[in-house]
């Protein structure tokens, strides 16, 4: 547990939920959903049951109010269990913050949550799009209004279980003339939307996130379309939130592998009644991995001071410190858990032992590329060409 | 002021990327929706900051100052000022 953090009533129970699901159901599954590639539905399904999906919804509109300390702290918890199960459960958590945060003024979007609170629905989203270069802020696709009602099609390599979600957030260019860079959200409804799948996920890690590629078609009303401009809803929310539940999911899959080389070390410890050679080393990977934790929960502190201020949450430097975490942390933890890995030796190693490692490893490499931390960092270098403030 | 308008003009014309034609733009119109990018940004700033030798302090590092022209020429008159 990132046992320092500030955890409101709500974010206990969350934190409670996620431990129970993340042992007595998570953790079951784990190996199979990685072998088989296939969304993790036992888990999910005990989570909607728990009514995790709407922890951050406000209350009077059905969730629990939860904060993002609270998000943050389960998705370390189920990241101990089961990668692909915190991907999607953190993954949705992104998506409900932009509409918590963006779409609290419209009452068409206050339904939208109240539904997505009753009916425990997940929510995905569609931001890369073919075309774009990998610019997640740049749209080719627009939004085309017929009175009352918008129009979409977007083509777009990754949807992450987009055919388990009931509702996928979708950036778009405004309208037809809109400059690639003039952006919004639209929260489109399953059931408005035709989905054709264009290709399939085999992967190395986060097998269970079945982050398919679909060409959407849609077709809904105007007031599904969100009203901040999606510049601003990056830079206050998606950026940062995905951030730090990334940061806080891939450092529980670190914190699993280290739990593993510490049991072996006590076991060790009472066979040879003393300390193995091995502590030190042991220490060392524990250290590594506290540094990280510590800037995690750090970094979630933060942001819940400031997410409500949108001048706060958007200042260069919070976008630097936003950016660091995560370029940081998806460097860091492969490593830690490589060095796990060594320590657990042949065990860790094995695929079929209770000791592998071999998942954590391959999910945790994906931590580099979702958001390739090459265009995280030029886009940080771009800001420390005029940002002062080393506060 | 004059000046400060014609120079922001032509540094949006040269470093802004923009769909539109910067020296026909008003100076309130919208220069988000003229498609001016976040990485745009940086280099329009470091070009103003270039060409009139001032530093824009990190409070100013945000979509509302570079909202419009407008904005920026009072972006800049109140650091013109505060010197």
């Amino acid at each position: 547990m990132l046992a320092f953090l500030d955890l409101s009533p709500a974010g206990e129970r969350l934190v409670a939920m996620a431990t129970k699901i993340g042992t007595e159901v998570a953790a079951v599954h784990a190996g199979d959903v990685d072998r088989q590639g296939r969304f993790p539905e036992e888990s999910l399904g005990a989570i909607a049951d728990a009514r995790m999906l709407s922890s951050f919804v406000p209350t009077e509109l059905g969730g629990d109010g939860a904060t993002m300390i609270d998000i943050v702290a389960a998705c370390h918890v189920l990241g101990q269990y089961c990668s692909s199960t915190a991907m999607v459960f953190a993954m949705h958590q992104i998506q409900v913050a932009c509409l918590v945060h963006h779409g609290l003024e419209s009452e068409t979007l206050r339904e939208h949550l109240r539904l997505l609170a009753a009916e425990q629905r997940l929510q995905a989203s569609a931001t890369t799009e073919v075309g774009t270069g990998g610019d997640v802020r740049s749209s080719v696709c627009a939004v085309a209004t017929d009175g009352e009602r918008y129009r979409l099609r977007k083509n777009t390599p990754v949807i992450s279980y987009g055919d388990y979600a009931q509702d996928i957030l979708v950036t778009a260019r405004r309208h037809a003339d809109a400059p690639p860079a003039d952006q919004v959200i639209v929260v489109v409804r399953r059931s408005d939307a035709e989905l054709v799948p264009t290709s399939d996920w085999d992967a190395l890690g986060m097998r269970g996130t079945c982050s398919r590629g679909f060409i959407l078609t849609a077709e809904g009303p105007i007031g599904h379309v969100l009203n901040d401009p999606y510049a601003e809803i990056s830079a206050r929310t998606m950026l940062p939130v995905s951030h730090l539940v990334w940061a806080g999911l891939w450092s529980g899959i670190a914190t699993d592998a280290v739990r593993q080389v510490r049991a072996a070390l006590r076991q060790q410890a009472r066979k040879t009644a003393g300390v193995p050679s091995s502590a030190s080393d042991v220490a060392m990977l524990h250290a590594d991995l506290e540094l990280v934790r510590s800037a995690v929960a750090a970094t979630a502190q933060l942001y819940e001071r400031v997410r409500m201020d949108p001048a706060a949450a958007t200042t260069p430097s919070m976008t630097l410190r936003m950016n660091a975490l995560k370029v940081s942390t998806s460097l860091a933890l492969p490593r830690i858990v490589t060095d796990a890995l060594r320590l657990g030796g042949i065990n860790a190693y094995r695929n079929d032992s209770e000791q592998s490692l071999g998942r954590h490893l391959r999910d945790l490499h994906s931590a580099a590329l979702m958001v390739h931390n090459e265009r995280i960092l030029a886009n940080s270098g771009s800001l420390l060409c005029v940002t002062k403030d080393d506060a | 002021m004059t000046d400060i308008t014609t120079l922001i003009r032509a540094v949006l014309a040269e470093h802004g990327r923009l769909s539109a034609d910067a020296l026909a733009l008003a100076d309130s119109d919208d220069l988000h929706e003229a498609g001016l990018s976040s990485h745009a940004t940086v280099s329009v700033m470091v070009a103003i900051e270039d060409a009139l030798d001032l530093e824009f302090p990190d409070r100013f590092l945000n979509r509302r100052t570079f909202a419009s022209i407008a904005s920026l020429r009072d972006a800049v008159a109140s650091l013109t000022v505060d010197a």
